[in-house]
Formats: C-alpha cells, structure tokens, sequence
C-alpha cells in the first residue's frame, strides 16, 4: 500500500478505523462470550447443586424392609394370658425378633455374630410390633411372615451406596453381613416400600426412624405466627408511609430503618430475639412462638417495601375519584387503593414467609435447634423448624442421614417453589396494569 | 392456650358489641329509612362499640402477660423460709426454677423436699388464681367498655371520626416498629456487649491474636484461661468474602450487562428469575453443598495437585457463598444498567461504537454508582452470610490469608457461643453479643453507604 509510506496525519479517518476494526470486532465478541459464560456459570451451578440434591435425596423416599417368620410366642408378650393392653404394651418384642433372626441364620452361634445379627433390624421395630400385637390381640400365638423396618446400614448397603467391593475394613458393614442380606435378597425377602415414616415421624436418632413431621409441624406454627403479625403490621405500616404520613424528618427516619432492616444479617434478629424475648420478657426457649416473633420482625421489611410500591401502583386518579364522591382519606384507602394493591401487597407477603421459611440462623440463636422427638402441640412446645432439622442432620455421622438430608431439602425446596408459583400466580392473574 | 381461648372469646364479645351497636344505631335513627340523621353510617356506630370492648380488655390481658410471672415470683418468695429468702440472686433463682419445675411436673434439679413442693403448689395455686381472675376482670372490662359505648351513642356523635382516629393510631403505632426493633437490637447488643467489655478490654477485643474462648468453669481450672482477640475471626471473615465476591462480582455484573444489553426477551424471561432463584435457596442448603459435594472435591483437587487442603477450606465455603450472592450483584446491577437513559446508549452506538465499547465507556460509567452499591450490599451479606460458614468453613481460628486452610467467621464464633447452654455472667456467652455488635455495626456502614448511593443515583436519572 502505498498510504502506509504517508504522514499519520494525513490518513483517512476510514483507513484509522478499519485498521483497528478487526480487533474491535474481536473485543466485541470477546465481550459478548464473557457475558454468556458468566450466566452460564451461575445457571449450570444452579443446575448442579439441585441435580445433586435431588440425586442423593430421592432414595430417601423409599426405606428397606426386610421379612422375617415372626412366632408371636404368647409365653413371650402375655405370659399371664390376660391379654391386658397395659401388660402387652410392656413385653419384650425384641425378643421375637431376634429369635426369628436367628431361625433365619441358624449357623451363627458366637455372641458377636450373633450381636452383629440382630443388628439387622431397626431398633425401633419392636414399638410397630408392639402397635400391632396391640392393636390386633388375635396375632399373638400365631406364626406369620412380618415385615420389618431395616436398620440404616442394610438400607444403605441395598440402596448401593456402600462399596462393596472396598476392603471389609473400609466398610461400615462387615462381609458376614453382606452375605446375610444377599442371602435375604436371593430369597426375595428384602424389599423397598415407600417411606411414609419420613413424612409422618418426628426425628430420631436412628436415621431410618428419623422423619420429618415434626420440623414440618414446627415450621408451619412459626410462620404462622409470623403470618399473624406481620401481614397486619406490615400492611398498617405500608398503608401510613404511603398513604397518611407527613414528609418530615420522623417519616424519612423510620424510612431508613426500614431500608436498613431489610439488609441486617439475619443472625443479628436471633441476638435480638435471644436477648429481648427469652431473657428480658422470659419467653420459653425453643418455641415457635419466639421464632415466629424473630422472624416478624425479619419478615417486616420485605412486606413492607413490597407493599408500599404496590400501594404506589395505584393510579392517584383513582384516589381522586374517591374523594371526589365524599370518601373520607380512610374509606378511600380501606374501600379502593387497598382493594386494588392487594395482590402485589399479597404476592410481597408470600415472598416474605418464603425467606421465613428457609431461615436457619435466628431460630439458632433461640434454642429451636434442640434434639426434639415429639411433634409439637402448641406455640409454647419446643420445636424445632424444618432448615434447623437440615441443619442437625448434616451434622450426624450415619450415612443414612446424608440421604434423609437430602430428602428434607427436597421437601423445603418443594414448600418454597410452591409458595414462590403461588407468589407468580398472584401477580400474573389478578394484578392490574393501569 | 388459655389466654389464646380468651382472646378468641373476647373478639367473639366485640362481633357481638358490633352488632349492637349497628341496631343501636337504627334504633337512634328511628328506622333504616332515616340513618341519615345519624351523623355517620350505623356500621361506624358498630366498629365504635366493639373498638370500646375489645381494646381495653386486650391491653389488660397484654398488660397481665408482661407483669405476672415477676409478681407471682415474689409472692411466691415472700412466703419461702427466712434461710431461702436470703441466698444469693443464683442459688435464689435455682430454687425458683426448681418450683417452676415441680409446679409443671418436670424433674427437679435436687431433691423435691416439703416446703419446694409447698411453694409449688403455691405457684400453681397463684396461677391459677391469677388466670381466673384476669379471665373474669377482662371479660368484665370488655362488657362494660361496650356497654358505656353502647349508653354514649347518640346521631350526634361523630363515630366515623372517632374509628378513623383510632385506626390512623394503630398505622402510626405499626410504623413505629421498624424503629423499635432498630433500637432493641442496638441496645440488646450493646448492653451485653458493655457487660462483656467490663471483663475483657475493647483493645483486647479488637486487636488480640488469639481467640479461644473457653472460660474456666469452676476457679480452680485449668487450661481455660480465655483469650477474646477477635482479630482472627476478622481476617477469617474478609477471607471467606474475599473469596465470595471475587466470584459473584465478575460473575454477576457480567451476567447483568448480557441480560440488559445482549439477551433477547425470551432468554430474559426465562434466565433473569432462574438467577433469582439462587437468591431464593435457604443458605442452609448452600451449606449442605458447600460441606458434602463441594469441600471434598476440592479436596481431593487439591490433593491432586500435591497441596493439604483441609476438609473445611475457606475457599469451599467461599465459592459457594460467591454463586449465593450473585442474584443480590446481577438484580441491583441490572436495575441500574437498564436505568441508564437509553439516548446516551444510542448517543454512543451512532457515533460507530461498538455494543461492548458502549457498555465499557458510557453505560458503566453513568451506573457506577449503583454498581459500588450493589457490590456493597453483596459484601454485606457476605459478611452476615452465617449458615454456609457454619457448616463449612470450620471452627479452627487460624490466623491465616490462605484459602485452602480452615478459618473462622465472626457469625460461626456467634453460634458457636450461643447454641447449648448459656450464661449470661461468664464473658464466653457476652462474647458472642460483643461480635453481634461487630457484625451489626460494619453492616449497617455498607448498607447505609450502599442505600445512599442507591437513592442518589436513582434522583439523578428520575
């Protein structure tokens, strides 16, 4: 070229510029790919931390149990032959158990094969045959093939996630009891049932009687104590801001707080509700009372915010209006702007319980992270909340545990996207556009 | 449940006064054809009635509530033998929580000798006497609110004022509540904090090395002395967030500017509330991935490149608490992003820039502003962020910048310290109060910082 011998000065604009164009077209895609990768990123780890939970929680919807011939030895549960509910409640049905057990596998004699044996079974097997024997007198003498709930180990040996091909030292199960139950597979005598235990038992020890319900009953009597105070209040609140409030120094304040609140870490509320509810006002520790007054308090911006812009949605001409026909400031808010900001004022609402719903830290703080086997009855019984459980159960050794954790998560995950469709559902079908 | 059994009784009373005072107000009027001598509607007549009930008799229940358990303690203790009534203000309340035990039926700390068991049925005695009687003073109250209400009602009366009035009340009452919980959670902070502070000196506190709060139980211990330097947990703290905003912040801004600036409709529906979802997963379950899937497998990485890394590293909890706080960058990004007039954008576009020169040289000038906000909110809930760092990053409070070691968080120190068993003598329990303040005052700095930011920005384009 013979331009390029020239004085830069004098080239062409279009010449400086196509020169550097390819380069910027690079940059340019350059640009564009860094963006693509970076939602990319966060998309496919989405995908991966719920993948994985879902991979390793749904076994936990299914639990072992094995078959054993069960002789229901009336010399064992009701010596006396009375059949009294209170003496059958008392007998010893871990008895029945092991010696069907050891009927099954006579061969095995020496006391730590036998210990090991007897170890197949869940420990809490005998409260069912106890629930059963008692509910139906008419089985004791007879002899019926029963099943029962197996311990963790056979659960997770069945379910593949032990490495049988692991040196037997490396393993939580010894190789006599793998050949015990692939001898009970072989004799189709291991099988796996829906867990309904999950879902209906409190938590437990024992991973494969460790359920759900009671953190789930917990939950749901925490948040609605949170429904109860915080929809008011926040909506009150929303309304004054919006609505009545003078612009001064006051408003604006209380504005910032709101604001601030919304982003104060959530384990500060615990500290507060720690120090205020149970030791100043002395509160019972672990009830979902105090949790649903901490998370009240958490919840009360998101609500308020959500409601404020709902409330600013609606159109001053329809306020006008109201006016216009003699409303008081009262009426006009209580019989038309709040009517109509009801559904973002709901919507904020529901996103608000939902973060209720999966905070752990404050609940902490105030003692609903106790080991708790009894469902709840009332806003004063200890309990705990279904994140909390999560949370006591990451921290338990048992493999079995690793799966029921998933599960729960499921299970939260589930109550949040139904909450958060729910949310959707409200603002797409009923809220008006003006 | 008592008291729950009673307040639904009492607003049954106040439906009931509703209603008597709407046809008490017909009745005024001579009629429905002639409610317009009344000065309001009857239904205002009505809510009057019921408002003269119910809120005294609940401020009475509330009132009961707050006082009773004190009142009862002291005249429980007032009748208590001469000997007991002396002891010193812990063993005096271990008796009491022995005869709160017995009265509930609960197992005694010692053993449950005659005059214990008399205070407790005393105590039961005297609760139930006192429910009883708050029972019969509060329905009373409530009958007779309603039925002064119901004599003062006349077609003068301005009864739409009056409910309007105590209505506004109440909004101007709840609106208070933001403040109010402001200043508990400052002064619930900062009074343990003070009393933590009487033990141990702030400078200790704030630029000691060593922290390991085990407190001697009984004096003559050994090997638990305590040392409260927090500065540890600080440099653990900035660690783990470090390492978080090194991820959520490229990651997220660059996802904001492809969603306001590259993406299509479509993909923007459909990505922008998948982002949000990551906002929406509770952290405990974040912590559960940062413990079970993704600390081991940077582990074995590590190891794979002939490095130790603990099972509990910083870098685990950090990156998962990165992807955790990407929605709170990329939403408040893309607010801001979207925000920037689009004249300016087509300004730079005409003149032959390039989309990504336009982004670099004009759109992310004009946001910066709220960019440095988002980006302070974000680091605010990463330091906050308690549940990840609990189960993932360890309890160890190594002084350490490298990320592959375990490290400790100002909030896993909090939890550590508060879950099991308090006391609220002992400086390990204060502890946790005096980081609470810590945490409380460095994030109410960024959030104050980052809102400003926010709200000046948004004036400036509005």
């Amino acid at each position: 070229m013979s331009e390029t011998s020239q004085p830069a000065a004098t080239r062409r604009t279009i010449e400086i510029l196509n020169a550097g164009l390819a380069r910027r077209r690079r940059a340019e895609r350059r640009f564009h790919a860094y963006g693509l990768l970076s939602l990319s990123a966060a998309l496919i780890f989405l995908f991966v931390l719920l993948g994985s939970i879902v991979r390793e929680g749904h076994g936990a919807f299914w639990q072992t149990y094995l078959q054993l011939d069960l002789d229901f030895d009336a010399v064992v549960i009701d010596p006396a032959g009375t059949r009294d509910p209170t003496a059958l409640a008392q007998a010893d049905y871990d008895t029945l158990i092991k010696r069907a057990l050891a009927a099954r596998f006579p061969d095995v004699q020496e006391r730590k094969e036998r210990r090991e044996l007897y170890g197949l079974v869940s420990p809490g097997a005998g409260f069912v045959l106890r629930d059963q024997v008692t509910a139906q007198p008419s089985l004791i003498g007879t002899r019926r093939a029963t099943w029962l709930l197996a311990d963790d180990e056979v659960d997770m040996l069945v379910k593949g996630h032990y490495d049988r091909s692991a040196p037997a030292s490396e393993r939580r199960v010894s190789d006599r009891e793998v050949a015990w139950i692939d001898d009970l597979v072989a004799a189709k005598r291991i099988e796996r049932r829906f867990n309904t235990g999950f879902f209906t038992a409190g938590d437990s020890r024992d991973p494969e009687r460790a359920g759900i319900w009671g953190a789930v009953v917990g939950s749901a009597l925490t948040l609605a104590v949170t429904l109860v105070l915080a929809f008011p209040l926040g909506v009150a609140t929303a309304v004054y801001l919006e609505e009545f409030a003078p612009r001064n120094r006051w408003t604006d304040l209380i504005e910032v707080n709101i604001n601030n609140l919304a982003a104060v870490p959530s384990i500060v509320f615990g500290l507060l509700g720690l120090a205020v509810f149970i030791n100043f006002f002395g509160l019972p520790r672990s009830a979902p009372l105090v949790g649903g007054l901490v998370l009240t308090l958490m919840t009360l911006p998101t609500i308020i915010i959500a409601s404020r812009a709902a409330l600013a949605a609606v159109p001053p001409s329809i306020r006008e209006a109201a006016l216009g026909m003699g409303a008081s400031r009262m009426q006009m808010v209580a019989h038309h702007v709040l009517p109509l900001a009801m559904p973002g004022v709901l919507t904020g609402t529901i996103i608000g319980m939902a973060r209720a719903l999966g905070e752990t830290a404050p609940l902490l703080m105030i003692g609903m992270v106790a080991f708790i086997v009894d469902i709840p009855h009332g806003f004063t019984d200890p309990a705990t909340a279904l994140p909390v459980q999560i949370y006591l159960w990451v921290d338990s050794p048992e493999r079995g545990f690793v799966e029921r954790t998933s599960a729960a998560i499921i299970v939260l995950l589930g109550f949040l996207i139904a909450m958060n469709a729910l949310a959707v559902f409200l603002r797409r079908r009923l809220e008006r556009r003006y | 449940m008592q008291t729950l059994t009673l307040a639904m009784i009492l607003l049954a009373g106040s439906a009931l006064a509703y209603a008597a005072g709407r046809r008490r107000a017909f009745a005024l009027a001579g009629g429905r054809r002639n409610i317009r001598s009344l000065h309001s509607l009857p239904s205002y007549y009505g809510y009057l009635t019921a408002l003269s009930c119910g809120i005294p008799a609940f401020l009475l229940i509330a009132l009961w509530l707050v006082l009773a358990p004190g009142v009862i303690e002291k005249l429980v203790l007032a009748d208590l033998p001469e000997a007991t009534q002396t002891l010193p203000p812990n063993e005096l309340r271990l008796v009491l929580n022995d005869i709160q035990n017995l009265a509930h039926g609960n197992i005694t700390s010692g053993g449950a000798d005659s005059t214990l068991v008399a205070a407790a049925d005393h105590y039961t005695e005297l609760q139930r006497t006192g429910r009883t009687a708050i029972a019969a003073a509060s329905l009373l109250l409530g009958a007779l609110g309603g039925a002064v209400a119901l004599r003062r009602l006349s077609p003068s009366l301005r009864a739409r004022n009056r409910v309007e009035q105590i209505v506004k009340l109440f909004l101007i009452a709840s609106s208070t509540i933001a403040i109010f919980t402001t200043v508990g959670i400052v002064l619930s902070v900062l009074f343990e904090a003070m009393r933590f502070f009487r033990a141990v000196p702030v400078t200790d506190f704030l630029f000691g090395l060593e922290w390991s709060p085990q407190t001697a139980i009984r004096a003559d211990q050994i090997g638990s002395s305590g040392a409260f330097g927090a500065v540890p947990l600080f440099t653990g703290t900035l660690l783990v967030s470090g390492i978080a905003l090194a991820v959520a912040v490229p990651i997220g801004l660059m996802s904001a500017i492809y969603l306001a600036e590259y993406a299509s409709a479509r993909v923007r529906a459909v990505a922008k509330p998948m982002l949000e979802i990551l906002a929406g997963v509770p952290t405990v379950v974040y912590g559960f991935f940062a413990a079970l899937t993704v600390g081991p497998v940077i582990r074995a990485t590590g190891e794979a490149l002939g490095l130790t890394v603990s099972s509990e590293s910083a870098l685990g909890a950090g990156l998962v608490m990165g992807v955790m706080i990407i929605p709170f960058v990329s939403s408040l990004s893309d607010d801001v992003i979207t925000a920037v007039p689009r004249a300016m954008t087509d300004g730079s576009l005409a003149l032959g820039a390039t989309r990504s020169e336009t982004i670099r040289r004009v759109v992310l000038p004009a946001a910066l502003p709220g960019i440095v906000a988002s980006f302070l909110l974000a680091a605010s809930r990463a330091i906050g962020e308690t549940m990840i760092v609990v189960m993932a990053a360890g309890l160890a409070a190594n002084l350490t910048a490298n990320p592959f070691e375990a490290v400790t968080t100002v909030t896993v120190q909090i939890v550590t310290l508060l879950v099991g068993d308090q006391e609220f003598d002992s400086p390990k329990t204060l502890a946790a109060f005096a980081l609470g303040l810590v945490l409380f005052l460095v994030t109410l700095a960024l959030n104050i910082v980052a809102l400003h930011v926010v709200r000046k920005y948004r004036e400036q384009y509005e």
